[in-house]
């Protein structure tokens, strides 16, 4: 008989699945629940954008790219960081076109960590830091973000974790599930702290086009001295509705994409083809489509969240992402309860807040990548639910 | 003016002012004032609603004409376009770049009825050259709204 016990990896035996998969699956199971669950636009993508993929697949585009994608892909991309967040990168050894931001965050963090380094990761935030981190060998540090500081990393809370052994800081903004997002002034004073350090950031910005304040989305690599200490990760999921392409990037120090390209080169070879041709199109000429989907975002977001606020749901005015993250500590229960109780009895999905680590008890994640309707047709179940228990 | 509400009104003229206070983030009385404000001065000229006419068993018609017109020296196109809107078939009409001149949709109980219409009514008309006739067979989009083909929000759950 083949032990399989002892054949496994035991850092991966030990790494739990997503807590978010365990409520999806509960919910599949049960007919008519209206999920703010998922974490996916409902836009479909920009027809021109598609329209350019079939293109290249009947022009026969269907051989490798060069393993850092192609040519025209990574120039476009550096004007997009040019004229969207003003940095400059080379695209002959700056950019990284990657398979989706997962394959960018799950290869930068490999590249740095040697086994006992230190990562810091604030959160709540994005489910997939943290096991990374320790299949890499590393120790995750984390910093649980709280509601009063708007769940934003405070240099106080970031200079405590730092010891000898941290090797880099993961920077979720806009944040999955919180919706926080870090202002300059925010930036600066993080920037403060690690500029005389020997510390990496890994600044996982895959929600940026989806900011709602004003000023717009900043990367820390816009601020000064931060771009060489910085690897920014982005991709076309979120932005422009591309999650089923599996297109993200990196942008960063040449030191650093050299190393990460060879993860890349051997594991991965290049992102897909097809998918770097309408990734191109994307940021040639989707500006007016990504500015609609913004505004529709803008409008549900300010009613889920004034819904929240009436059920007596405290939420916070979410600034980036796609998700509300309402308080329901008023209701006793703690997060996995209320989900739990209010999928069964009224068949609504939201995600527990702690299925996003630390700081998220008390919380709950509602998507509002949904139609108005959806929308309102999960508030007023929830507002029958929250009426039984009260 | 408030251009996202009339955006949000384009896309569902039906939300409720409360509806419409949040997305907007302004008071309900605030919306209503606006939205008074908007009709009073001609900016919303009318709610109305998309029907799949073609889920009852309705076998009216409409066709789309294209005129050419001699424009009158001095009015244009303004006096013949005046006369063919006035019309209770004649559901569109426009002024059009290119090989004709006005756009005119009409609609009809019948083909013949519709027909019958144009070589009456229109072509008759002192300015006008000439009519070409073009009937809808089917409606696969109107006004932004897909008539074709379900809408179903065909997501996965795969989301981490």
């Amino acid at each position: 008989m083949i032990n399989y016990n002892d054949i496994l990896n035991n850092t991966i035996k030990d790494v739990k699945p997503s807590g978010i998969r365990k409520f999806f699956d509960i919910a599949e199971s049960i007919e008519g629940v209206i999920s703010l669950g998922v974490g996916e636009p409902d836009f479909p993508t920009p027809w021109n954008v598609r329209s350019a993929g079939i293109r290249s697949l009947e022009k026969g585009k269907t051989r490798y790219t060069s393993n850092k994608g192609l040519e025209d892909l990574r120039k476009e991309i550096s004007r997009y960081m040019q004229r969207k967040y003003s940095i400059s990168y080379n695209p002959a050894d700056e950019i990284l076109i990657t398979v989706g931001g997962s394959e960018a965050i799950d290869m930068c963090i490999r590249s740095v960590v040697n086994p006992g380094d230190e990562v810091i990761i604030p959160q709540p935030s994005y489910v997939c830091y943290e096991p990374i981190v320790k299949l890499a060998g590393g120790v995750p540090v984390i910093i649980e973000t709280k509601a009063e500081n708007e769940f934003k990393l405070t240099p106080e809370e970031l200079k405590e974790k730092i010891t000898d052994k941290t090797k880099a800081l993961i920077l979720p903004y806009p944040c999955n599930p919180t919706g926080a997002i870090m202002e300059k002034k925010d930036l600066e004073k993080i920037a403060e702290i690690l500029k005389n350090t020997n510390i990496l950031i890994i600044s996982d910005e895959i929600y940026s086009e989806l900011t709602f304040s004003e000023s717009k989305h900043i990367s820390i690599a816009a601020i000064d001295g931060m771009k060489e200490r910085t690897v920014v990760i982005n991709g076309f999921s979120k932005s422009f509705s591309m999650t089923g392409w599996r297109l993200g990037f990196a942008c960063g120090p040449k030191e650093i994409l050299t190393q990460i390209i060879k993860i890349h080169q051997y594991a991965i070879m290049c992102a897909p083809t097809v998918s770097q041709y309408a990734a191109i199109e994307a940021l040639k000429n989707c500006d007016d489509a990504v500015q609609e989907m913004l505004e529709e975002y803008d409008s549900r977001r300010r009613l889920i969240v004034k819904g929240f606020n009436d059920l007596g749901l405290t939420c916070r005015e979410p600034k980036g992402a796609f998700y509300a993250f309402p308080c329901i500590k008023s209701t006793g229960m703690t997060s996995e309860e209320f989900c739990e109780k209010l999928l069964l009895s009224k068949n609504v999905a939201l995600v527990p807040g702690t299925a996003f680590g630390l700081g998220g008890e008390g919380y709950v994640r509602a998507s509002y990548c949904y139609s108005v309707e959806h929308i309102n047709k999960a508030l007023s179940r929830i507002a029958e639910f929250l009426n039984e228990i009260r | 003016m408030n251009m996202k509400l009339l955006k949000l009104l384009n896309k569902n003229a039906r939300y409720t002012l409360s509806e419409l206070s949040s997305m907007l983030g302004i008071t309900e009385n605030e919306v209503k004032a606006e939205i008074e404000f908007l009709e009073k001065e001609g900016y919303i000229r009318a709610y109305k609603t998309v029907i799949d006419w073609e889920k009852f068993d309705d076998t009216s018609v409409s066709a789309l004409i294209e005129l050419k017109v001699t424009p009158k020296s001095g009015l244009g196109f303004e006096e013949v376009a005046q006369r063919v809107m006035r019309y209770n078939e004649v559901e569109t009409v426009y002024l059009m770049s290119g090989g004709y001149d006005l756009c005119v949709i009409v609609k009809g109980k019948t083909f013949q009825q519709v027909a019958m219409f144009v070589a009456k009514e229109l072509s008759t008309i002192d300015s006008v050259i000439s009519t070409s006739t073009h009937f809808v067979l089917r409606r696969y989009k109107e006004l932004d709204v897909c008539l074709y083909g379900g809408k179903n929000d065909d997501r996965g759950i795969y989301s981490l």
